[in-house]
Formats: structure tokens, sequence, C-alpha cells
């Protein structure tokens, strides 16, 4: 402790005093007040994405089975789902609901609810995303310290031209561009004996193009960040101490650049995870997976009120989770971080 | 000290005028050295010059109507029945429907980033040089505003206020603004603690005018850059509802659209898609380059 400081402590008992004098007990309120802080969050995506629902003109049964229902059958219709009860109830109920993970019933399909619509969607958005953030950190983190290591070089250019590539052109649009490469000329061809499926799940060729879809634009993110970083990092005082002490340029890299350079990188990993989440509602729709991704898309076009909240809160609780589980790590790896 | 103050001031100006380039002057001598910024904007100026002669050229028939159907030539590949790009499922001509999407793009790209300019950069001013209760309530709003991810925000403002143009534009316009407001609010702090800024307080500038005159100036480089980087996110939001059908509705021609309807003949007419997606990929990468560029040309401290 540094002289002449207040020590705090003295008016707590022993301790409770070594628990909020520690890090690690400071590194605990922080993880706490980070979870409280995610409540009025999640609530308020809850409070907004709710009253745009109710704004909308017109209700969900104008496209009902393609033909003007009559006005008892609206009524009844109403009754059944609650929307006869005025707003701030059934926002209660809606809250209470959501609680105990009952998001309601869908709109576009009979007898189906939001859960267990959810619920089917989750192992194919998962494995894709799963997939996806595997591949993003090495190779993304690679490709940076390549170019850095090589700046101003070949390698250096072509790194970062694909990064500068992939990070412009949407995702849509290398799906479908990869599609006509990968699946129509190349079966075209080679006579349909060798091309990439272009549409369903499986856990086979069927992941290729979709991971790499999905995957492509945070790969491109992490290289030019990882480039910039690494660099930053290399030219510290204590890189060429390691170079004067004859290490050898893996032990250089491995041991004292990459432990540095990461750690700007792990802040991205947030945002990372909030594009893997809009990036599937894409990729999803290019390759034809029944996945939460085109169940939103398909909510959205039908006007499925239920489901699209239902699925819109269930996003901004997976990036409310990310961005707390990121700013913990990067609480661990760096040291300097002050728990204000 | 009075007497010797005259004297001071001409050797100070002498010196200065010996080397002074202005800002802009400079910038702009730096952006020109940069090759691929150029590039981008000799692509960018060409859109703009085909977004505004399409109709022209439809008038005077030199390409095809976008909406007119050739029905004896459904599907063509490019180059094939007067289509010098083909046509699509209905018999419209690819070239002048990837002619007229150019328009949708560039007008959601620029004309965003007009809503968005004066409102982000009133609330960021307002938020950065008063602080206090704007200030708490534009940090707590962005705190809410970044768990919704942008693309779920506009669908399902999209979803609950039909796909016309004006939801569109204002939709991404609303997702939009915070950013900016964030930055303005940014530079505005780092800005108002230097000591040109207490100098002129202290000489008795009112708010406004200390705002309009020296705060803004000094942070117009980044927010220049911001809008520009904006200009492509804006344009790529767009074609992605279209490309999920949920944008601007057809007949109207956008490239998202036209990915998107290429895609049920893919194995067919594969040219159908890829020209629609090259077609927004360059767009994009133009849009970044120019903003590339101009961050490195409008950031002093990057002199070489």
């Amino acid at each position: 402790m540094i002289a002449g400081r207040p020590n705090r402590g003295a008016l707590l008992p022993a301790r409770l005093s070594a628990l909020t004098d520690s890090r690690v007990g400071s590194l605990v309120f922080f993880i706490i007040r980070r979870i409280l802080w995610m409540i009025p969050i999640v609530f308020f995506v809850i409070l907004i994405t709710f009253l745009l629902m109710h704004l909308a003109q017109g209700s969900p049964w104008d496209k009902a089975g393609g033909r003007q229902l009559s006005a008892a059958v609206v009524n009844n219709l109403n009754i059944k789902y609650g929307l006869n009860k005025p707003e701030y109830q059934q926002f209660e109920l809606y809250v209470w609901n959501v609680l105990h993970f009952d998001f309601g019933l869908s709109y576009q399909y009979e007898g189906k609810t939001v859960t267990g619509l959810i619920a089917e969607g989750i192992p194919y958005t998962a494995t894709l995303g799963v997939l996806a953030f595997i591949i993003i950190v090495p190779v993304g983190v690679g490709l940076g310290v390549l170019a850095a290591l090589r700046q101003n070089t070949r390698v250096d250019y072509i790194t970062m031209g694909f990064a500068t590539a992939a990070a412009s052109f949407p995702n849509f649009v290398i799906g479908a561009l990869m599609v006509v490469v990968f699946s129509v000329l190349m079966a075209k061809w080679t006579q349909h004996s060798f091309f990439l499926p272009a549409a369903d799940f499986g856990l086979d060729d069927h992941l290729i193009m979709p991971v790499i879809t999905l995957a492509l634009l945070p790969i491109a993110y992490t290289a030019r960040l990882t480039r910039a970083s690494t660099l930053d990092t290399i030219r510290q005082d204590f890189i060429r101490t390691a170079w004067a002490k004859g290490l050898t340029e893996r032990l250089v890299v491995i041991k004292h650049v990459l432990k540095n350079s990461l750690i700007p990188v792990v802040t991205t990993l947030g945002p990372t995870f909030a594009f893997l989440v809009t990036g599937s509602l894409i990729v999803e729709t290019v390759f034809n997976i029944p996945g939460i991704g085109r169940a939103f898309v398909t909510a959205v076009e039908s006007r499925d009120y239920p489901m699209i909240l239902g699925t819109t809160i269930l996003f901004s609780i997976i990036i409310a989770i990310a961005n707390l589980v990121v700013d913990v790590t990067y609480v661990f790896i760096d040291p300097r971080v002050r728990l204000a | 000290m009075a007497l010797a103050a005259p004297a001071l001031e001409q050797a100070v100006d002498w010196e200065v005028a010996e080397q002074q380039i202005g800002l802009w002057q400079d910038a702009w001598h730096r952006f020109r050295r940069n090759r691929l910024a150029v590039l981008g904007a000799g692509l960018v100026l060409f859109l703009i010059l085909v977004a505004f002669l399409s109709p022209l050229l439809v008038h005077f028939h030199l390409i095809w109507n976008p909406g007119t159907q050739d029905v004896a030539n459904i599907e063509v590949g490019p180059a094939q029945a007067g289509h010098p790009l083909g046509s699509d499922e209905l018999g419209r001509d690819t070239l002048s429907r990837l002619m007229f999407g150019s328009r949708i793009s560039l007008s959601v790209g620029i004309l965003v980033q007009g809503i968005i300019l004066p409102i982000g950069m009133a609330i960021g001013l307002a938020a950065g040089y008063f602080g206090g209760r704007i200030d708490n309530l534009l940090m707590r709003f962005t705190d809410i505003w970044y768990a919704f991810p942008d693309l779920i925000f506009v669908l399902v403002l999209v979803s609950v206020f039909g796909p016309s143009l004006l939801t569109i534009f204002g939709a991404i316009a609303l997702v939009n603004w915070v950013g900016l407001a964030r930055l303005v609010r940014g530079q505005v702090l780092a800005i108002k603690e230097k000591e040109y800024i207490e100098a002129a307080r202290s000489s008795g500038s009112a708010p406004l005018k200390l705002i309009l005159k020296h705060l803004l100036p000094n942070a117009l480089g980044p927010i220049i850059v911001t809008v520009v980087f904006g200009i492509p996110s804006a344009i790529f939001l767009e074609a992605v509802l279209s490309f999920l059908g949920v944008g601007i509705q057809p007949p109207t021609p956008t490239w998202g659209q036209m990915v998107f309807d290429g895609y049920e003949a893919i194995y067919a007419n594969p040219s159908a898609v890829v020209l629609p997606a090259l077609a927004i990929g360059f767009t994009l990468l133009s849009f970044s380059f120019i903003g590339d560029g101009l961050r490195d040309a409008l950031d002093p401290r990057m002199k070489r």
C-alpha cells in the first residue's frame, strides 16, 4: 500500500477489509455489479420491443389464412391471446411469463409456443456460432501476427488486402458468391462429382460454407486489430530486451509479444458475439438452415409478434452475457484495469 | 512591453507564412497521394453519374426500362437477345436494373447520414459540453441501445411500421445516430480541456460561439470520417433488408433484392446473383477506401 494513503479498511472488521482491499474482493463486487446492470438493460429491451409491437398498425389476424376473418372470430382470437386487456396489464403478464421462460404462443404456427420454436432452432444456430467462434480467434490472430511480423512485405499486403475486402463485402454477398463458385460452377466443371452443398443442414460438408460466411468478417476485424496491437508491442523496450537476451523468434513471439498484443483483441470478442447473432439471420437465410435467425426473419415477414419479441429478448440476453464475460475476462488478463 | 509587441507579432507572422498550409489543403494533398482512396472516390463518382444518368438513358432508349418485361427472353445469360448483362426471371434487363439499383443504395447511404449528422452532432455536443444530466441520459441510453444489434432493431421497426421507403430510411438513421453522438461527445470532452478553449472562455466568448468557432472545427476531422464510414454501413443495412425480403418493395429495383431474386435460378443463370453481389461489394469497398484515406488525411499527427 502506498505510504500516506488513508487505510479505508481500518474502520471495518479485519476479514471484511481484506475482502474490499484485495483485488479478488473488488473483482467479485465488479462482477456482481455488472450482472445486476444486465437486468435494467434486458428490461428496457423488452419494454421497447413490446411498445413497438403494440404501436404496429393492423392486427396479427389481417393475413390469417389469406382472407378477412369475421369480427366475432377476431374478438375470440384477441381474448384467447390476451390482446383485449389494457396494455400495461399485457406487459405485466408478459414480463411475468418471460421470467418463467414462457414467451407465449406463436401467431404464425398453430398451437406452437415461442419457447418451443426457439428450442427447435437453437441446435442449428449454436452449432454454426460455436464453430465460427472456434475458428475466428486462431485464424484472425494468426493472420494479424503474421502480417505484423512481416510488416510492409508481400505477406502483409496480401493479408491486409484480404482483411479489407472481407470487412467490406457483406456476408450475404460473400455467401452468395461462394455458392456460385463452390456449388454451381464447381458442379458444372466436375460434372457433379465434387461440389459443396448450398442448402440445408448437416454435420458434414454442409457446414463448410455457412461457417466460413459467418466467420469471415470477424476474422478480418480480428486480424486488423491484432496486426495493429502487435506492431505496437514489438516496438516496446521489453521486446528489445527479449531479443537482446538471444531468445528465438518463436519464444519472443509466443511468450512476450502475443501475451501483450492479445489484450486489446479480447475487447472485440463482445462485438464479435453480437455479429455472430445478427450474422445467423443472414447465413441461415442464404443456406436455408432452420435456426433461430431464420425463424426471426420469418417472424418479421409474417408479423408474428410473440416470436419477434421472444427472439429479440433472447438475442439481447446472449449479447449482454457475452459482453459481461468479455469485461470480466479483460479484468483477469489486464492487471492495469481499474475496477472503479 | 506595449512597444515591443508589434515587432514580435511581425516576426511571428513572417515565420509562419513561410510554411503555413491549411489543414484542408494539407488533407487534400495527403488524400490524393492515397491511391486506393482516389480509386474509391473515382468509383463513387462513377456511381453517382450512373444514378443521375440512368433515367436519361432510358428516355433515349439506350438501355431497357427496368420495369419492362421482355417475356420472350426470360433468364437469358449476358450478351443475349439484346440484354448486355442478361435478364431476370421476369424478363427484366439486368444492366438497367443494376443501374437503377445504384439510385437506392446511394440515396440510402447519403440521405441517412444527412439525417444523422445534425441530430448526432447536437446531442453529442450538448452531452459533451454541458455534461451533467444530458450526458448521463445519453450514456445510459447508449448502454441500452448497444444491447440491440443494429440489424435486429431495424427488422423489428420494419415489421412494425411496414417496409416503406420512409420507415427504412428512418430505421437505419435511428440505429446509427448513437454512434455519432458518442463520438462527438468524446471529442468535445477531450478538446474542452485544451488551453485554447480556456483562453477563449476567459476572454468572454459566449457558449454558442465557443462551440461553433473553437470546439466544432477542431472536432471536425473524426466526425467527417465517422460520417463517411456510416455511408457503407447504411447501404449495407438496406441491402440486407432487401435481401431478406423486407426492404424496399418491388418493382423498385435494389441490389439486395436482385441477389435474392437471382438466387431462385442460381444454377441456370449465376450472373444474376454475381453481378448485383459484386455491385454491393465494390460500392462498400470504395466507401471504406475513401474513409480510410480521409482518416489518414485528416489526422495532423499522421504527417510523414
